[in-house]
C-alpha cells in the first residue's frame, strides 16, 4: 500500500491474552456487557442461547488427582483474517453483508440492520464467538437508564458479536481529528476488557505496529498469516487456517496444546502448516 | 396486441431474470430486514455530555477507585480508576455492575411498614417521618422501661464514620449490643492483640514478598482487596514468586499457584506447627529476632518439638513427612517469606490456634512489620469526635454484658461474637433483644444456620434494617428504611482491607438519588434528635454530611479532589516499639493468657458413621457472597458446571462418585446434620476423594428475579461450630451424606 496523504498504512488491530496472569474471574465479560449494552435474561444458564460477546472458558488438563490443573481462556471475536485479507469464515459467507472486514483496523464488523438473522455466519464460526437474539431484550424498569448512546442495542432476529469496542476507535479517531491529528496512541484505543482485566492479563493495539505491545509480545511472523514466533504464544484452531488477531501466551504446554485439535500419536505442539 | 403461449413465457421468464439481476430482491430484503426491526420498544439509548465522576466503590472492603462515566444525568459506565492506589485502573465484575444495583429492581424503592405476617412479603409505604418517628417512639418506650441493653444493631462494618455513628448512638442510648458481622478479620485482630500487643489491621506487603504461603486463603477468589490481588498475582508471575495453596480443593488460586497442596480439612494449625517444627529443628529461624524480640520462644519450642514432628503432622494432614520438610526449608530460606491464613474469601474467621501458629511462622522468619511481611496496620485517626454524653440510662444499660459474649471471661478479648448470638438468645440466660437494627449486612443469608438465625430474629418484636436492597434480611424486618446506595452518597472509606498503607478514601454521589431514599447516618442523626436529652446532645451535627465535613476537616477538599487520602510516607516502626505486650516483645505464647489458651483441635460437626462425607464450601469471585448479592450481569457469567436451571452443582471426586454409584449431572440430595437439599453431581478431578463441594453465594431467596431460587445457600446446611479459645465460629465444613433423588 502506498503510503500518502489520505492513504495512510492500515492497522490490524490485535489482542495478546496471558493466560498465566488471567485468573478467571470474568472482569472481562462483565466489563464489554456493560460496555456494550448486552441483555441479559431470568436464566442465563443456557451458554449457547446466552449472548457473551466475551467469554471466560475453563479448561482442564484431564489428569487425576491430584495432577489436575485448570487455566481460564477467556474468548472474545478472533476477528480472522483469513488467509487472504478479508476472508474471514463469517463474513465470506453473509449474504446480507451484515458483516464485514474493515481494511483500515483489520476489524469484523456487525451491521445489526442488515442482519436478517439467517445465522450462516454462527455456524461458519469455529470459535462460537457469535450470538443470536432469540428474543427482545428487556431491561426491568428504569435499568435502561444504564444504555450507552455509543452502542446502539440489538433486537430480535440479529446476531451480534465483539466488535473490539469499534465505538471506541471511532471515538479515538474523532478526538485524534479534533486535535488535528493522524494517528491515534496506543492508549487512547483499548478495548473495555483489556482497561478493566484486573490481572492486566489483555493486552490491545497494532500488530501492525512493532513498537505496540502486542507486536513486541508474540512478534506475529507476516510471511506466515501472522503465526507468534514467541514459542509460548499460539491461536486458537491455528491449524485451520482463520488467521485470527487474538493470541494467547501460556506457559504451560497443555494449555498451548489446547488450543488446537491434535491426534493421540502428535505429542509435540507442531508448527502448523499453511496451504493455499 | 395477442399474447401467445411463447410471448406470456418470454415475458414471465424475461420478467424473473430481470428482476433478479436488479437490485430490487436485494433492497427489498435489506428494507423488509430494517423494517422488520425498527420496534418501538427497542430502547435507543439518549445522547448527551459525557463527564466522568471518581468515587469508591464500597460494594466489597477492597474500596477500589472508580470513574463513572455519564451522559448528561445518567451513569452509563464504571470503570476502574486511574492511578489508584488499590486497583489502578482495574475493576472486578462486581463493581463493573454498580450501575445494575442503581437502577436495578432489587432496590426499596420507598420507606416500608410491614402488614400481614413477617417475610410473607406484605409492605406498605410510609413517610420518612413516620417511619423516623416510630423507630423513636419504639426506642423511647424501651428505654423508659429502663432496658436499652435491649436493643442490638449488626452492621457490615465498624470502620468509617457511618459505622462509629451507629455505635456511638447505641452507647449514648445505653446498649453494648454493638455487632459486626463476622471475617476472618476477627481472628488476626485477637492474634495480633495477643502476639504483639496491639489493637491493629492486618496488612500484608505483597508487593514485596517472594514466597507465599496460603493456608488456603482465596487470594484470586475474593480474599482481600480483590483487584489488589490480582494486580499483586499477575506481579508475582513476572518476578516468579512462589505461591504454595494449602486447601482440599484445586480452586482458581491453588490453580494458578506454583505448588498445590491438598490438605484434610481442619488440620491447617497442625500443618503451620509442623512447618514449625522443621524450621526450628533445623534451626533456619531468623535467630536475632528471636532472641531480641520474641518471648516464649522455649516454651512454644519445646510443645512444637515434642508435638508436632513431621510423622504426627502427616498422618493429621494428609501430607507426606517428605512434602512438609521440602515447604518448611523452602519457606524458612525464602529472603522475604509471608504466611497468610483465612479461607476462601476471607469472610469466616479461622481458629486462634491456626492463626497464631501462622502468624508465628512469619515471626520465626523475622518478618514482622516489616518489607514484604505482615503488619499490624493502625487506623488513619481522624475520627476525633466530642465524648458521648452518658447519662444514668445509659451508663446503667452499658454495664450489662453483651449478648454475644464478647469481651466476657470465657472470651475477654473477642470483640465481636455475632454467630453466637441465636444460642444465646435461645438459652434466655441473659437477656432478650426487643428491637434490633440492620446496616449493610444480611445476617439471615451470610451467618452459618440460616433457620436458626431466622427464628432468632423472628423472636425479635421490633427489626429494622436500612437495606437499600430487597435482601432476606431486609424481607424478614418490621420496618425498611431505604439507605442511598454507594453511588449516590458520601461516606469516608477508611484503609482498604490488607493494604499496609493508611488510606482514606471518600464515595461520592456520582448521580442524585434515584428513589425516595435518605442516608442511613441522617436518619441516625434524626433518631438521636428524636429522643431528646443526652442521646441528641451526643450528636451536635445537623445533618451527615456536615459531619463528615467537619470530621475529615483539612482532607476534605484533596479528598473532593482525588478521591483518596494517602498517608505519605510508610513509616517502618523498629521493633523495639513494634509491640505493647507485657513483655514489650512479640509472645509466642501470650503472658496474659498462654495458660487459659487450650487449642484444643475443632472438630468438623456430625457423626462420621451416618454421614461419610464432608461438606466444604468453596468461593468464587463470580458469586457475590456478602449484603451484596449477584447482580444480573454477574451472575451470567456463572459456569454451567456450577448453575443449570434452578440447580447448583455440587463438586465430587469421580473416584467417591463411582464408589456411590454417582455420574455427571444426576440429581441427588445433599443431607447435613443442618438440613438437605437437591443439587446436582459435577465430577471434578480437583477435590480430594471423600468430599463434596459448594459454592457459597447462591440460593437467595429475596433479591430479584435474575437471583432468586437458583441453587442453595451453603449455610443452610451448616451450623456455628465455637472456637473454644475464641468463641468465633470457625465451622468451615460439615459432615455429609448423597442420597440418590
Amino acid at each position: 500500500m502506498k503510503e500518502g496523504r489520505t492513504h495512510k498504512k492500515f492497522q490490524k488491530f490485535g489482542m495478546v491474552i496471558d493466560l498465566d496472569k488471567c485468573t478467571g474471574c470474568g472482569s472481562c465479560m462483565v466489563a464489554c456487557m456493560a460496555e456494550n449494552n448486552v441483555p441479559f435474561r431470568k436464566d442465563e444458564s443456557n451458554k449457547l442461547l446466552s449472548i457473551t460477546w466475551m467469554r471466560v472458558y475453563q479448561l482442564n488438563n484431564g489428569m487425576p488427582f491430584p495432577k489436575t490443573d485448570v487455566c481460564y481462556l477467556p474468548r472474545p471475536c478472533m476477528q480472522c483474517e483469513g488467509q487472504h485479507e478479508g476472508h474471514s469464515p463469517c463474513v465470506s459467507v453473509c449474504p446480507a453483508i451484515a458483516t464485514d472486514y474493515s481494511m483500515e483496523s483489520g476489524i469484523v464488523s456487525q451491521i445489526y440492520t442488515r442482519c436478517f438473522g439467517c445465522r450462516y455466519c454462527m455456524a461458519s464460526c469455529p470459535y462460537h464467538a457469535r450470538y443470536f437474539n432469540w428474543w427482545d431484550p428487556i431491561w426491568p424498569d428504569g435499568m435502561e437508564k444504564y444504555l450507552s448512546p455509543n452502542v446502539s442495542p440489538r433486537m430480535r432476529g440479529v446476531v451480534e458479536k465483539c466488535s473490539f469496542c469499534f465505538h471506541r476507535y471511532q471515538l479515538a479517531k474523532d478526538k485524534a481529528f479534533m486535535e488535528e491529528r493522524r494517528d491515534i496512541e496506543e492508549d487512547e484505543y483499548q478495548t473495555a476488557c483489556t482497561q478493566a482485566c484486573p490481572a492486566g492479563a489483555i493486552t490491545f493495539g497494532d500488530l501492525n505496529n512493532p513498537k505496540h505491545a502486542v507486536s513486541m509480545m508474540v512478534e506475529p511472523d507476516p510471511k506466515h498469516s501472522g503465526r507468534p514466533k514467541n514459542p509460548h504464544a499460539f491461536r486458537l484452531l491455528e491449524r485451520l487456517g482463520t488467521n485470527p488477531k487474538v493470541y494467547y501466551l501460556s506457559s504451560r504446554e497443555w494449555v498451548r496444546r489446547a488450543g488446537d485439535n491434535y491426534l493421540k500419536s502428535e505429542k509435540k505442539v507442531k508448527k502448523p502448516v499453511h496451504h493455499g | 396486441m395477442k399474447i401467445g403461449r411463447r410471448g406470456f413465457l418470454s415475458f414471465v421468464i424475461g420478467g424473473a431474470a430481470g428482476t433478479a439481476l436488479s437490485p430490487l430482491p436485494w433492497k427489498m430484503m435489506d428494507d423488509s430486514s430494517i423494517w422488520t426491526q425498527m420496534w418501538p420498544w427497542t430502547p435507543v439509548p439518549e445522547d448527551g455530555e459525557a463527564s466522568y465522576v471518581n468515587s469508591v466503590c464500597t460494594l466489597c472492603s477492597g474500596h477500589c477507585g472508580i470513574t463513572v462515566r455519564k451522559i448528561n444525568n445518567r451513569a452509563v459506565k464504571i470503570e476502574g480508576m486511574e492511578g489508584h492506589p488499590v486497583n489502578n485502573g482495574g475493576m472486578c465484575l462486581l463493581g463493573l455492575s454498580g450501575l445494575q444495583l442503581l437502577y436495578g429492581p432489587m432496590r426499596v424503592k420507598t420507606p416500608l411498614k410491614r402488614t400481614g405476617k413477617r417475610g410473607q412479603g406484605g409492605w406498605e409505604k410510609i413517610s420518612w417521618n413516620d417511619a423516623v418517628s416510630e423507630v423513636v417512639e419504639k426506642l423511647r418506650d424501651i428505654r423508659s422501661e429502663g432496658h436499652p441493653q435491649t436493643v442490638g444493631f449488626i452492621s457490615g462494618s465498624d470502620r468509617g464514620t457511618v459505622s462509629r455513628l451507629f455505635e456511638r448512638f447505641l452507647t449514648a442510648y445505653g446498649s453494648p449490643n454493638f455487632m459486626r458481622m463476622p471475617s476472618v478479620r476477627d481472628s488476626y485482630e485477637l492474634t495480633q492483640y495477643l502476639m504483639q500487643g496491639v489493637e491493629a489491621l492486618p496488612g500484608f506487603d505483597f508487593e514485596n514478598a517472594d514466597f507465599i504461603l496460603s493456608f488456603g486463603s482465596g487470594i484470586i477468589d475474593g480474599w482481600g482487596s480483590p483487584v489488589r490481588m490480582s494486580r499483586v498475582h499477575s506481579a508475582w508471575q513476572s518476578a516468579d514468586v512462589k505461591v504454595i495453596q494449602i486447601e482440599p480443593r484445586l480452586s482458581n488460586t491453588a490453580a494458578k499457584s506454583d505448588k498445590w497442596i491438598p490438605i484434610n480439612p481442619g488440620t491447617e494449625a497442625a500443618l503451620a506447627m509442623g512447618l514449625a517444627h522443621v524450621i526450628v529443628k533445623e534451626s533456619l529461624y531468623d535467630a536475632a529476632f528471636i532472641e531480641n524480640y520474641v518471648e516464649g520462644f522455649y516454651d512454644w519450642k519445646t510443645r512444637v518439638i515434642d508435638k508436632y514432628s513431621p510423622e504426627t503432622v502427616a498422618s493429621m494432614t494428609g501430607i507426606d513427612t517428605r512434602t512438609i520438610v521440602v515447604l518448611a526449608r523452602g519457606f524458612a530460606n525464602a529472603s522475604k517469606p509471608l504466611a497468610i491464613c483465612g479461607r476462601g474469601d476471607g469472610s469466616s474467621p479461622v481458629s486462634l490456634k491456626e492463626c497464631m501458629a501462622v502468624n508465628a511462622l512469619n515471626a520465626l522468619v523475622g518478618n514482622i512489620n516489616k518489607k514484604g511481611g505482615v503488619w499490624a496496620v493502625s487506623e488513619p485517626d481522624y475520627i476525633n469526635w466530642p465524648e458521648i454524653e452518658m447519662d444514668a440510662k445509659a451508663s446503667a444499660g452499658m454495664q450489662h454484658e453483651r449478648l454475644d459474649g464478647a469481651g466476657s471471661k470465657t472470651y475477654p478479648f473477642t470483640r465481636y461474637l455475632l454467630p453466637r448470638l441465636p444460642e444465646t438468645i435461645d438459652s434466655g440466660e441473659k437477656y432478650p433483644l426487643q428491637a434490633l437494627f440492620v446496616s449493610e449486612a444480611n445476617p439471615i443469608y451470610t451467618l452459618p444456620g440460616t433457620q436458626a438465625v431466622r427464628k432468632t430474629l423472628d423472636e425479635i418484636p421490633f427489626v429494622v434494617s436500612f437495606s437499600s436492597y430487597m435482601d432476606e434480611t431486609a424481607q424478614n424486618a418490621d420496618l425498611i428504611l431505604p439507605n442511598h446506595i454507594y453511588l449516590e452518597r458520601y461516606e469516608d472509606v477508611p484503609t482498604p482491607v490488607g493494604m499496609i498503607q493508611p488510606l482514606i478514601g471518600l464515595s461520592k454521589p456520582v448521580v442524585d438519588p434515584q428513589l425516595d431514599t435518605r442516608h442511613v447516618g441522617d436518619v441516625i442523626i434524626q433518631m438521636a434528635k428524636g429522643l431528646g436529652g443526652s442521646v441528641a446532645d451526643t450528636f451536635p451535627w445537623d445533618s451527615y454530611d456536615s459531619c463528615l465535613k467537619e470530621t475529615l476537616g483539612g482532607k476534605w477538599n484533596s479528598l473532593i479532589e482525588d478521591g483518596f487520602w494517602s498517608d505519605s510516607g510508610l513509616r517502618i516502626q523498629a521493633f523495639e516499639t513494634s509491640f505493647d505486650t507485657a513483655s514489650g516483645k512479640f509472645e509466642l505464647i501470650s503472658r496474659d493468657t498462654g495458660s487459659t489458651l487450650q487449642f484444643k483441635p475443632v472438630n468438623i460437626e456430625g457423626d462420621e458413621k451416618l454421614y461419610p462425607l464432608v461438606l466444604i464450601p468453596y468461593d468464587s469471585i463470580r458469586l457475590a457472597n456478602s449484603f451484596i448479592a449477584d447482580p444480573p450481569f454477574v451472575i451470567k457469567t456463572v459456569e454451567d458446571t456450577v448453575l443449570k436451571g434452578e440447580h447448583v452443582f455440587v463438586e465430587i471426586n469421580p473416584k467417591t462418585a463411582r464408589a456411590k454409584g454417582l455420574r455427571e449431572g444426576q440429581r441427588v440430595v445433599l443431607i447435613t446434620p443442618k438440613g438437605k437439599a437437591e443439587v446436582k453431581v459435577h465430577l471434578f478431578e480437583g477435590i480430594m476423594p471423600g468430599l463434596v463441594a459448594l459454592p457459597r453465594g447462591l440460593g437467595h431467596t429475596a433479591w430479584d428475579e435474575f437471583l432468586a431460587d437458583k441453587g442453595i445457600n451453603f449455610n443452610a446446611l451448616i451450623g456455628p461450630v465455637e472456637d473454644p479459645d475464641s468463641g468465633l465460629d470457625v465451622a468451615w465444613g460439615i459432615r455429609a451424606k448423597i442420597e440418590k433423588a
